[in-house]
Formats: structure tokens, C-alpha cells, sequence
């Protein structure tokens, strides 16, 4: 936050540049001043450290002395386990496999995923995180009518309901405060969540809800079975 | 009494100031000193922000996941001692750790449950960067380290999977690398025979997997972890 200024381009050494201040709108001198309650690092930051840390040893501790880590038969490349998975994180995506052809499911949307994330301090939309429903109403429920839909039949051509549904619920959630006048309560709280929070909360709805199924509800063939059916 | 003297000599021997050239952190100004003498703790500014003491903030989750790697690198270097990444020998050498090797069972627990957990806990810190809008300018660039150093943890732990060679191991990672080959133009078979030195998972995939898991992943994470910290400060603190 120090450099917002641009010095003036010179060779003269013995010039001491002019600096041009910019100000912009989003150094509110509010967040300054908020910023300026400090305390010191040793002991209050280093003391905490160590006691996250301890308690983070004990944790695994316990739970390493109660749990044993799997160890199946040898690998055996003649004998496939049905199904044969792979670790929990990437079983979101093996459950996309079910749905979308290896390249879409394998390669495109990981990848997309992965850019998405890189990208997202580079968009700078909304910087001040202003509630989704707050300005340009009628326009921003289009935009996200129009591109929800066009998502909603794609997961419907491809039958991935385990994507539709959750997608639903967002939506639903997401338009409860555009109907509904409420400063107060869960439906005020909702109203101020800005556009980056709705899209980030349904993907992590997304992540979880694909990782579980592709966890706990698969079995033989892939096909749909209750955790209490199989010891996987 | 007694202990005070015998301590209070301690703390103003040659040697003792030799290696602590503050005093005791009971002023601010010795305070201050012990962050920035030690090696160790000058990755902290001398002061920082109350709210970034709150744990309803961060949760911790930055420093815990830096925890478990630190964990995973001690426990990974002991079970070291004992495995040799060989088809023949691989299994052998876990079924050891399980019922030969003192608290062998232990430490591959403890590693298997930190690094299962350090992948979750790196994914929930950046959901917690993400929700408190932790990622604007000036952080940009380290959120992009952060995504980097996401990918690696889940690299890190997916190569370790396939070191114990059961079958969990072998068909988990055959699942992984098959979704690799999807990429198309031939891209992905030359992917996927670079990283398993072969069209199968066999001898040579084990080898890579471990030179991976165990050097080239770790140090990469190693190297970027300190970036990622000395951006945190470069950019203003939490
Ligand atoms: C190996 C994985 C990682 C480690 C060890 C790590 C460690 C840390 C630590 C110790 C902090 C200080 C504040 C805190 O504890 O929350 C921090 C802050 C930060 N991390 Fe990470 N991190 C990792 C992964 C990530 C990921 C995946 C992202 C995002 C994609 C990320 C983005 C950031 C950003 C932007 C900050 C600055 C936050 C602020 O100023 O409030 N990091 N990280």
C-alpha cells in the first residue's frame, strides 16, 4: 500500500524525482486507521503459534495411537479392484468422469478450475464486496438467470443431477433477497453477500458434494451404493 | 530463589549471550530484539495487527498447514530409514514398518493423517484468504503462490500414495495417470510415459514417484513456502 504513487522518470541525479500521488477510491482512510492497532509479536503471536502447533501434534498423535492408515493386499496389475479409485481428491473428479468424456472431465475443467483460481484477484470486480442484489437489479437477476440456465442444461444433457441440484439450491438462496425485503436475519445476511461469495460458496458446494459422492456412495461399476454396503 | 540465580547466571553467561544477544523478552525492547536476531522468527514483523490475532480471522490455518508440513517432513524423513522404492521390496518394507520396526505403525500413521489433512487444511485456508477478500491488491500475487502451493501439496501427497505399492497404491495412482492421458494431440501419452518412465505403473513409475515425493516436490514446496511468507509481510501483513 506504500507505493501508490509514481515517481517522475529523470537521469538527473541530483534531482530528487516529484512524486505523483494517485488516490484511489478503495484506500478508504477507514481502513487506515483500522489497520493501526498493533501489538507486539513476541509474546502474543509466537506464543499462539506454539500452542496451535502443540495442539496440532496431540491431535494426530490421538489420532494416529486409534486409527491405522490402510495397506491392502500387494499391488497386483492382473487383478483390478471394482471400483478402483483414486485418493479422495481427486474423486470429485473421477465422479465427473461418470458424466463427461475423459477430456472435458480429465483435462478441461480441472484446468479451468486451476486458471480460475489464479485468475480471481485479477478480476476486480466488486472490490468493496457490495451485496449482489444492492445496485443495477433488474439487469444483474439477467445475467444470472441467463447464465445459470444455460449451465443448468448442459448438467441436463449430460444427466449430472449431482451438479444440478446443488446449483438449485444456490439459486434458489441467491434469490430469496432479490424478492425478499429483510435487513434482518439469515435473508438480510444473505443480501449483503456479494456476486465473487456466490460463486465461490456453490463451487465449494460443488467440490464437496462430488467428493462425497464419489467417496462414500460408489461402488461396483460405479454405480450408486450406500456407504453401509461395501468396506471401502 | 536459588534456581533464579543459577538461571539469571545462565542468562548473562558469555556463551548464553553468544547465541541470544538480547535479554529476556520482559521489555519491549528485548522483545523486539528477539524477533529480529533470530533467524527463526524474523519471518514475523517486530509487531502485528490485533485482528490478525483473532482466530475467528484466520483460523489458524496458513500456520497449520506449515505445521503439517513440518510434521510430514520429520515423520517422511524417518520412514525413510526403513522403505526402498523397489517393486520387490516396497510392501515388504511397510509390512515391516507395521509389525518389526519400533512405533513403525505410528509414524506411517502419523504421516498418512498429516498429509491427508494437510491437503484439506490448505484448502480450507485459501477458502478463509477467499471469504475475508484476503487475495486484493497488493496480495494478487501471493494468492497465485498460494494456488501454486496448492497444486504441489496435492502433488505432494498423490506421489506418496503410490510408495506403500498395495493395491490401493497401484490402482489409485493408474486411475490418476489414465485421466492425465485424456489430454489430447498425444500430449497426454508423452505426459503420462515422462512421469511413469513407461506406458505402465511399474519399477520405473515407483522410482519417479519417490525422487518426487521425497526431493523434487518438497523442495519446491519448501522454496515457494518461503516466498509465500515473505510476501504475506512484503505486502502488508495479515
Ligand atoms: C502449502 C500451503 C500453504 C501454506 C503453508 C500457507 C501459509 C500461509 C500463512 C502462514 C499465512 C499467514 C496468515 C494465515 O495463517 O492465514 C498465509 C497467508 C496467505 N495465504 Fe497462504 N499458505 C498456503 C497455501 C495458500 C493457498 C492455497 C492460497 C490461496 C490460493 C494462499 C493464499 C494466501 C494469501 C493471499 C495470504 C495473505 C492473507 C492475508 O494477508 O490475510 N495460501 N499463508
Amino acid at each position: 500500500m506504500s507505493k501508490e504513487y509514481e515517481a517522475e522518470g529523470s537521469s538527473d541525479a541530483k534531482k530528487i524525482p516529484r512524486r505523483v500521488e494517485f488516490v484511489k477510491d478503495r484506500t478508504a482512510a477507514r481502513v487506515r486507521q483500522e489497520e493501526t492497532e498493533t501489538v507486539m509479536t513476541v509474546p502474543n503471536l509466537v506464543v499462539r503459534e506454539i500452542i496451535a502447533f502443540m495442539i496440532l501434534v496431540i491431535v494426530l498423535s490421538l489420532l494416529s495411537l486409534f486409527f491405522n492408515a490402510p495397506l491392502e493386499w500387494e499391488a497386483n496389475p492382473q487383478h483390478t479392484p471394482n471400483p478402483a479409485k483414486a485418493p479422495w481428491y481427486f474423486l470429485g473428479l473421477q465422479e465427473l468422469l461418470h458424466y463427461f468424456p475423459p477430456i472435458v472431465a480429465g483435462v478441461i475443467l480441472p484446468m479451468l478450475v486451476v486458471l480460475a483460481l489464479v485468475a480471481i484477484p485479477y478480476f476486480n470486480v466488486n472490490l468493496k464486496q457490495e451485496g449482489m442484489w444492492k445496485q443495477h437489479r433488474p439487469q444483474t437477476l439477467v445475467v444470472a438467470l441467463i447464465t445459470i440456465g444455460a449451465m443448468c442444461i448442459v448438467l441436463l444433457i449430460f444427466d449430472v443431477y449431482a451438479m444440478l441440484v446443488p446449483t438449485l439450491v444456490m439459486t434458489v438462496l441467491m434469490l430469496i433477497p432479490y424478492f425478499v425485503h429483510s435487513e434482518k436475519g439469515f435473508i438480510g445476511w444473505l443480501g449483503t453477500r456479494p456476486v465473487q461469495w456466490w460463486i465461490m460458496t456453490w463451487f465449494v458446494l460443488i467440490v464437496v458434494v462430488l467428493t462425497a459422492i464419489g467417496t462414500l456412495f460408489r461402488g461396483p461399476e460405479w454405480s450408486w451404493t450406500w456407504p453401509w454396503e461395501h468396506i471401502y | 530463589m536459588e534456581k533464579n540465580k543459577t538461571l539469571g547466571r545462565l542468562f548473562t553467561s558469555r556463551v548464553w549471550r553468544s547465541v541470544f544477544r538480547h535479554g529476556l523478552p520482559i521489555s519491549n525492547r528485548a522483545r523486539a530484539e528477539s524477533v529480529f536476531y533470530n533467524f527463526f522468527l524474523h519471518v514475523h514483523p517486530v509487531k502485528v495487527r490485533k485482528r490478525s490475532l483473532k482466530i475467528t480471522y484466520t483460523w489458524a490455518l496458513g500456520g497449520l498447514t506449515a505445521g503439517l508440513f513440518i510434521i510430514l517432513t520429520l515423520t517422511g524423513a524417518l520412514l525413510m530409514l526403513y522403505y526402498r522404492p523397489s517393486v520387490s521390496e516396497a510392501y515388504a518394507d511397510m509390512k515391516d514398518l507395521q509389525f518389526v520396526v519400533s512405533s513403525g505403525l505410528f509414524l506411517r500413521n502419523m504421516h498418512r493423517w498429516s498429509a491427508h489433512a494437510m491437503v484439506a487444511v490448505a484448502f480450507l485456508h485459501m477458502l478463509r484468504v477467499f471469504y475475508t477478500g484476503s487475495y486484493k491488491p497488493p496480495k494478487e500475487f501471493n494468492w497465485v503462490v498460494g494456488v501454486i502451493l496448492l497444486v504441489l501439496t496435492i502433488l505432494l501427497s498423490y506421489t506418496g500414495y503410490l510408495l506403500p505399492w498395495d493395491q490401493l497404491a497401484f490402482w489409485g495412482i493408474s486411475v490418476g495417470t489414465n485421466m492425465a492421458r485424456a489430454v489430447p494431440f498425444g500430449i497426454g501419452d508423452k505426459m503420462s510415459y515422462l512421469l511413469l518412465g513407461g506406458n505402465i505403473v511399474g519399477e520405473n513409475a515407483l522410482v519417479r514417484f519417490y525422487v518426487l515425493h521425497c526431493f523434487i516436490l518438497p523442495i519446491a514446496t519448501m522454496v515457494l513456502m518461503g516466498v509465500h511468507f515473505w510476501r504475506v509481510r512484503k505486502d502488508g501483513g495479515v
